[in-house]
């Protein structure tokens, strides 16, 4: 496995090698993890089918599939309530439905059917979810930081205490945008948390050859605002710095970013690996990530900690896997959206 | 706030009008904020909101690093969350750095969101032009815009509609461009009291009626017809003048009414030619006619395809003037006379 560049300012963060212990889980929230454990299931389930449905040909839209960053989407939720707002982007799967979304609204927007998110009409980069506090995915890199700041500022106009987030990964850093907005929400003092999910890649490109360090925290000091730079493949890690970040904008004391350090196991959009396609993306580094899994070092921890067996594992996975199940069957089903859609959405209304 | 505006019944002029449509805004609307670049400055926007800060507070009023795309997408993102903000670009060619804010963002969302999230954001698009400003102070790009789907874009002529078409504009549930151009800030009317209309009932309007050509503008070139208009009737020739008003989405039957009974059809257009506004306005409005109702050839009247130039030299020239707008008319029918 190639270690990161000496120059690796994430050091330790960014090398597969470390890090891969089971988490230490304390058996008193043994309970609540095993929630957490089955929603980092069901998105890493629910991504694996799309991309059996990309391969099959039935889901054309792009699909920018998250496998091996479940645990950044899931902590950050734990700490957010539905009257928040939440921003992704093409990547955004896990978001919506660690969140709160189904997978059955999910996979049904990826097949471009009447009964998505987004009712058939955005496909998986464009989700929504206003109920649960997902206000909208697109793909255009960078776009939803601003947005964010937009609702965080709502919510300061509001006075009461909801917050902004906005995930995007390490490409979208290099963004003037992201620059601007993080300018703007610490001189407005916006409850907005930027969320990095550094998963060492853009689309193609190693971050070794498009930044002169790897550490995206960096960026917050520039701008005088309060960060942390966290393993993003540890959810009670991810948990605890969200909560510190989350819950100084809730009183008031501005944005934040949090920086979570991960990785994809598979390539920038589908379902192969696109071991051929970074620059210094290989096979070994790919595999060695595996061993730093964050769903499989949250398994650990609650056998290690005796909350729950092996066969309880086996239960839980069969179970999210039936739920997936049906939601395809039922997706594959559904009615695509009405022609009459094409025009009538364009404008809202008649106001 | 609610108390009578200072100015009913006394002539103000355009710039005040834009003013007094935001103070309605601000006094009647909670969820009306502003922001951009300028807005606690006397000079960047002209008379156009004089001190709305002091009357409504810094928190609404806000005044923004230079960040145009930032500050556009934070307006956007507001709107997604129950507010009606208003960006303010007090150069329009500075905006096309929120773009994407503008075109991929706002423009979109409720359509590729199911109609679930709507984007009630007004951009508004100073155009400020003339006095050697060059070619990045100048522009006016209203045809790039009212190509998008799913954006509105008004461009006010008169005193009244640069009121009333903002009140419209921000009450709308859509996102919608309002331009104003700088040209016609001392343009003056008396404005009857406020009425809030939906934006979505207005569009073109007949505001000459004449049987002989019918010259079709929006914005500043709405008035180089209207001043034309004046010019030909003392020729004893009768010029229907048509404002449009909105750009997007267009609804051409006012003018295909008109051309139908005049048979002569001259746009005039601030933007520039190729793949301009003024193409549109005539492939509308040829496309729908039966062949052999026009009396003359079409027209469009245009900047030339050159950037804005600095120099006095090359600036005298550049912008379309009213008479030469006469000149194309009597050219048209004209070209009438030799055919009978």
């Amino acid at each position: 496995m190639a270690k990161r560049q000496p120059w690796s300012e994430l050091g330790g963060l960014a090398d597969p090698a470390r890090f891969t212990a089971p988490l230490q889980v304390a058996k008193a929230d043994g309970a609540r993890l095993c929630g957490l454990l089955r929603t980092m299931l069901v998105i890493r389930h629910t991504e694996d089918q799309i991309g059996r449905l990309v391969v099959e040909g039935l889901a054309r839209t792009p699909c920018h599939l998250g496998i091996g960053q479940e645990a950044v989407a899931v902590g950050v939720a734990t700490r957010l309530r539905a009257t928040d707002r939440v921003f992704g982007n093409h990547r955004s799967h896990s978001h919506f439905l660690a969140l709160g979304g189904t997978p059955a609204s999910l996979i049904a927007e990826v097949l471009g059917k009447a009964t998505g998110a987004s009712r058939g009409m955005g496909g998986s980069m464009h989700l929504f979810g206003r109920e649960f506090g997902f206000h909208g995915s697109v793909p255009i890199v960078g776009a939803t930081i601003p947005i964010a700041v937009g609702a965080g500022l709502a919510a300061k106009l509001d006075g009461g205490d909801s917050v902004a987030v906005a995930f995007f990964g390490d490409g979208a850093t290099e963004e003037g945008v992201f620059h601007e907005s993080m300018n703007l929400a610490v001189v407005q003092g916006l409850p907005v948390l930027f969320v990095c999910e550094n998963n060492l890649f853009s689309s193609h490109l190693d971050i070794d050859l498009r930044q002169p360090s790897d550490r995206i925290g960096r960026y917050a000091e520039a701008h005088r605002m309060r960060s942390l730079t966290v393993d993003g493949n540890d959810l009670l890690a991810v948990e605890s710095a969200t909560t510190a970040l989350v819950d100084a904008a809730r009183r008031g004391e501005g944005p934040a970013l949090l920086e979570a350090v991960t990785y994809r196991f598979r390539g920038h959009v589908g379902p192969n690996e696109d071991i051929d396609v970074g620059v210094h993306r290989r096979m070994e580094d790919v595999e060695a990530w595996r061993h730093r899994c964050p769903i499989r070092r949250l398994q650990d921890g609650l056998v290690a900690a005796g909350v729950l067996s092996a066969d309880d594992l086996a239960s839980m996975e069969k179970d999210v896997l039936a739920g997936i199940a049906e939601a395809v069957a039922n997706a594959r089903r559904a009615a695509y959206p009405d022609p009459s859609a094409l025009h009538q959405l364009v404008y809202a209304g008649q106001r | 706030m609610n108390k009578p505006s200072a100015t009913a019944g006394r002539e103000i002029s355009y710039g005040e009008a834009i003013r007094e449509g935001f103070i309605h805004l601000l006094s009647r609307h909670r969820e009306v904020f502003t922001i951009g670049q300028g807005l606690w400055s006397p000079w960047y926007v002209g008379n156009s909101m004089t001190d709305l800060d002091k009357l409504f507070g810094k928190e609404r009023v806000i005044d923004t690093p230079v960040s145009e795309l930032a500050c556009t997408g934070a307006a956007v993102g507001a709107a997604l969350c129950g507010y009606r903000p208003v960006v303010i670009h007090p150069r329009m060619d500075f905006m096309v750095l929120a773009a994407d804010q503008i075109v991929n963002q706002a423009a979109k969302w409720h359509h590729m969101l199911g109609g679930q999230a709507t984007v009630p954001v007004t951009v508004r698009a100073i155009i400020n032009r003339g006095g050697e400003q060059g070619a990045q102070h100048s522009q006016a790009l209203h045809g790039w815009f009212a190509h998008i789907p799913g954006l509105r874009v008004v461009m006010p002529a008169s005193v009244a509609d640069a009121r009333d078409l903002l009140i419209a504009s921000v009450l709308c549930d859509d996102p919608v461009m309002y331009i104003d151009d700088r040209w016609l800030y001392e343009r003056r009317a008396v404005l009857p009291p406020v009425v809030e209309r939906p934006l979505a009932t207005e569009g073109p309007r007949v505001l000459r009626p004449g049987k002989d050509i019918t010259l079709v503008g929006a914005s500043y070139s709405t008035w180089l017809c209207e001043q034309a208009a004046e010019m030909l009737a003392a020729e004893d020739i009768d010029a229907e003048v048509i404002d449009v008003r909105v750009l997007n989405p267009f609804e051409p039957a006012a003018i295909l009414a008109s051309v139908s009974r005049t048979g002569r059809l001259c746009v005039v257009d601030g933007g520039w030619r190729n793949a301009g506004w003024a193409a549109e306005v005539i492939a509308s409005v040829t496309e729908a006619l039966d062949a052999g109702a026009l009396k003359a050839a079409p027209r469009r009247i245009t900047l030339p395809d050159a950037p804005a130039p600095t120099s006095k030299a090359l600036e005298q020239g550049y912008y379309p003037e009213a008479r030469h707008v006469a000149e194309a008319a009597r050219a048209m029918l004209a070209s009438r006379r030799i055919a009978s």
